[in-house]
């Protein structure tokens, strides 16, 4: 091995660091013209009128267009207006839209759009969504048209119901002598990439539509637009240069929609839109908020006998990904731990807030922090360490998961060996609450993590590799170079397969739909397996041509042929052979007779033997395996005043193989970060009338320089055997346990148990004091 | 009166004549008029960083500074940074993943090692937190930071780079 594992520089890494990388607002705009949304300042209410008089006169204005005649999107569920329709149902919904000469010029027309609203009573929780005399959202969800498997309630507010049922619930909750029942939650927040979404779209005279967005879902683009307006999906194409940042974000198609409604009023001209960072936060989706309940039971021994739980997914206003987001939350609904009675009831529930869309770990640390902090609690009411609670009850290969999974060695990584692991380089021992003095305490809390994809079954990813002269590659896999460095990885994992050298292989970075073989959406920490694999198949079909061009050369079978370091050759006398050089192009004989051609390799993937869900009792296999990891958050608290310092982090997750290690590294830490942030203080601040007071990063902090604690990594290898080398997903599993493992830390030195996201000082204090949260 | 008006911007070295609004700022004049998109929004607040530049040798987030106010004055962004030790070490360090806050991070680090370079990690945090950084665990960035001011602190005595490479 000499690619796998090493710390490869991205292929793109000059171009970062020098200004030249091209992201989707940098290119030329020419003739373009800008299109600005007019967005709705009301959480819920009728559209009484919206005067566009004014705006029409600015000199420049192209059209303005209202959202009338459109036709309802929405990924699973048909139910919402591209552009408001007689109702707003959410503050930051597009309620107009200004295409214009000039950016300027559009956002001073839309600024002079007078909207009317009669306002409505909001739902501004999903707990508020599922009460009896809750105002509808939609007055009813069954009439969208919709996917099949989605189960919305007829005339509530419930657009999916998925179902957890597994064992005896009777017998589990006999068996239970210890049991708690608690409650959490926390408010919808928002990835924050810090490149904001943009999309161009133009309309050619032939019917052509071209798109140029800042996509984690290119591929996704054109089969939702086709689908949505009714266009032959074959003249849509969608093109994706890198990507600033998604986090799942960006694999919700929602501009790409405006941008092309825009260039429909202006006879196909080209539009481009680009999101100020309010309208990024609010306007396109979000990252969902939740209410859960959970009910664990265990013997006095502190083996787990039953759960019950119940999530209400923050729907916002529109379906869109909520369904598959609340669906994800059953699939995985507990922590990593065998569980034989389990009852679980996870329903998308609108609200007038912003709509989400997946968010790094795609419900999963929402759930973890959910259980988590539960298995904490019971730990403590058992008298018993969490860790040691958590290690007992660890999911191994041989037991089932909720969705009834029967595991093996392939399918779960190692959990217990996970926690022996993170004991260690927490000191554990040391214990997990030390006084510092009377004012400051440090803690420590543990969260144990695991995640399955639940993406389709049908997803596919494709790869194409081409030879140059010299006998290097071209490798093009429509895999979105969103931050992960997964175009990197591919490049190894080709390099690895032709035993030759990383330099060699020179990687297509844009996305075009109508050159680069699909990969379903960036998502789901499945890059490296589903892209890899197709790239190895890919190979596979390359190195068969190029022995095959060989033999005929050297008069010799070609299953006694090898290839390496860009060469074919004789595997017996590997002096025997010929160069890639002579081969790829095709060979030339002395007598000038070639024969061959460019060798062009094709390979492409498709997920093994995954099901739908029983809609009654949510059995079926959701994904191909599960990454495991367990993680410790250690703070210094000060009891006086509430305030906290997160001191140091650590993850120890099973990845099955470190393929790229300080890629890994980088992750992991990433991730972590982005966990703390959002269980430490990232929130939605939303009024009583549902409308969001703090879109903007002055408000919204992210965790800046400085505030990082010491983050401690390490990998644990169990192979998963489908996948290139070996590995597991690594995207987004170093996010999960962090808001519980906080949680879990701040509740112990806080001495109060913590239930609600975010974990502010004054939220803190509130709790301690037993004032109103 | 046209509300352009026509001004040169001394930028990365060169003189650049452009016809801008009053209003432009200057993150929208390099951007949209002379194509240096290497600057990023990512907030227009001032609140990101993704935009910094340097101007007459300080960093200045260029959305929160207009264009007709860089008359006179010397104006770097990224793309007249080539070659120096910060943009090496970003790269060896792994210091960026998706590389749009990179632009904006890679100019306050430099201004940051022109200015203050014996900076203490208290100087080095103050300077540092006026960027976000949504891929990274901001470790990376401390690493490269602090690796080429170790080095420039420490000529006669180079330490090799190798011992902190695995």
């Amino acid at each position: 091995m000499t690619n796998i594992g090493k710390s490869v520089i991205r292929k793109e890494a000059l171009d970062k660091v020098t200004g030249r990388a091209k992201y989707t607002a940098d290119f030329p705009s020419g003739e373009m013209l800008h299109g600005k949304s007019v967005i709705s300042h009301y959480g819920h209410g009728t559209i009484k009128s919206i005067d566009v008089m004014e705006a029409k006169k600015e000199p420049g204005v192209r059209a303005i267009i209202t959202g009338k005649q459109y036709p309802l999107t929405g990924e699973e569920i048909r139910d919402r207006p591209p552009i408001a329709f007689e109702k707003i149902r959410f503050h930051g919904e597009v309620v107009a839209l200004v295409v214009a000469d000039t950016p300027a010029i559009a956002k001073r027309a839309a600024s002079l759009i007078n909207v009317v609203v009669d306002p409505l009573p909001v739902v501004n929780s999903p707990s508020e969504g599922v009460s009896k005399d809750a105002p509808l959202v939609h007055d009813n969800v069954a009439e969208y048209e919709r996917e099949e498997g989605v189960h919305p309630v007829p005339k509530t507010n419930i657009a999916n119901h998925t179902k957890i049922r597994k064992g005896d619930m009777a017998s589990g909750w006999a068996k239970s002598e210890i049991v708690i029942e608690e409650n959490f939650s926390f408010p919808p927040s928002d990835h924050i990439p810090m490149e904001t979404r943009s999309a161009t779209a133009e309309i050619r005279p032939d019917g052509k539509v071209l798109i140029t967005t800042s996509s984690q879902a290119p591929f996704m683009v054109k089969e939702l637009l086709s689908q949505y307006f009714d266009l032959e999906v074959g003249k849509i194409i969608v093109k994706t240069p890198l990507v600033g940042g998604g986090y799942g974000g960006k694999a919700s198609v929602q501009q790409e929609i405006l941008a092309y409604l825009g260039s429909l009023a202006v006879e196909g001209r080209t539009v481009r839109m680009i999101n100020e960072r309010e309208e990024d936060m609010i306007t396109s989706p979000c990252h969902m908020g939740l209410d859960a309940k959970v009910k664990l039971g265990c013997t006095a021994d502190g083996y787990l006998q039953a759960t019950e739980l119940t999530y209400l997914v923050d729907s916002g206003a529109y379906s869109d990904k909520a369904i598959h987001l609340s669906r994800a939350c059953a699939v995985d609904c507990t922590g990593p731990y065998f569980i034989e009675n389990i009852w679980c009831d996870s329903y998308a529930v609108y609200t007038n807030h912003p709509y989400p869309a997946p968010y790094r770990g795609f419900s999963h640390a929402e759930v973890h922090f959910v259980f988590e902090r539960a298995m904490d609690i019971l730990a403590r009411k058992l008298n018993m360490d969490p860790l040691e609670l958590r290690y007992k009850n660890a999911i191994k290969p041989g037991h089932t998961t909720p969705t009834q999974v029967k595991l093996n060695r392939s399918t779960v990584g190692d959990v217990p060996m996970c926690i022996e692991k993170v004991k260690q380089l927490s000191r554990w021992e040391e214990g997990q609450l030390i006084e510092l003095n009377e004012r400051t305490v440090r803690a420590k809390g543990l969260a144990c993590v695991w995640k399955n994809s639940t993406i389709p079954p049908e997803s596919s990813s494709g790869a194409i590799i081409t030879f140059n002269e010299d006998g290097t590659m071209n490798l093009m896999s429509g895999v979105v170079e969103i931050g992960t460095a997964t175009k990197t990885v591919l490049a190894q994992i080709l390099a690895e397969r032709f035993r030759m050298s990383v330099n060699d292989i020179y990687v297509k970075m844009t996305v075009d739909t109508q050159s680069t073989p699909e990969h379903w959406k960036t998502v789901a920490s499945r890059g490296t397996l589903m892209g890899g694999r197709a790239v190895l198949a890919a190979a596979e079909d390359a190195i068969r041509q190029i022995k095959e061009v060989a033999s005929c050369v050297m008069k010799v079978r070609t299953d006694d042929l090898e290839i390496g370091n860009r060469r074919v050759f004789l595997r017996e006398d590997p002096k025997e052979g010929l160069d890639f050089r002579d081969v790829v192009y095709g060979y030339t004989f002395p007598e000038g007779n070639a024969i061959g051609g460019q060798i062009i390799g094709r390979g492409n993937y498709i997920l093994r033997n995954i099901t739908y869900l029983d809609p009654e009792t949510g059995a079926g296999n959701p994904g191909p395996e599960w990454a495991v990891g367990a993680q410790v958050v250690e703070v210094e608290f000060d009891r006086r005043d509430y305030t906290y310092k997160i001191i140091k982090a650590i993850s120890v997750l099973d990845v099955g193989r470190v393929l790229n290690y300080k890629g890994a590294l980088g992750q992991v830490t990433g991730a972590m970060s982005m966990g703390l942030g959002f269980g430490g203080r990232e929130s939605f601040v939303i009024d009583d009338k549902a409308r969001v007071l703090n879109p903007q990063l002055r408000t919204y902090r992210p965790v800046h320089f400085g505030e990082h604690p010491e983050y401690i990594v390490e990998f644990i290898e169990t192979p998963h055997i489908d996948s290139p080398f070996g590995a597991r997903g690594v995207g987004e599993q170093g996010l999960l346990g962090m808001p519980a493992a906080l949680g879990n830390s701040l509740s112990l030195a806080a001495g109060v148990e913590l239930h609600h996201l975010p974990l502010l000082p004054e939220s803190i204090w509130r709790k301690k004091e037993g004032l109103n949260t | 009166m046209s509300i352009f008006q026509y001004v040169v911007l001394k930028i990365n070295g060169e003189d650049r004549p452009v016809m801008i609004r009053s209003a432009d700022t200057l993150l929208e004049v390099l951007r949209n008029e002379l194509g240096l998109t290497g600057s990023k929004p990512g907030c227009l607040n001032g609140d990101c960083g993704a935009c910094t530049v340097i101007v007459d040798g300080k960093p200045m987030k260029s959305c929160l500074m207009l264009g007709v106010e860089g008359t006179g004055k010397e104006i770097t962004t990224i793309e007249g940074l080539q070659g120096t030790a910060i943009q090496q070490a970003f790269v060896e360090y792994f210091a960026f993943q998706c590389g749009y806050c990179t632009p904006g991070y890679i100019m306050n680090c430099q201004s940051l090692i022109e200015n203050e370079p014996k900076a203490t990690d208290e100087k080095i945090s103050e300077w540092l937190k006026s960027n976000i950084c949504r891929c990274t665990g901001y470790e990376e960035i401390e690493t490269a930071i602090k690796s080429v001011l170790r080095e420039s602190n420490s000529k006669d005595r180079p330490i090799s780079r190798e011992s902190e490479m695995d």
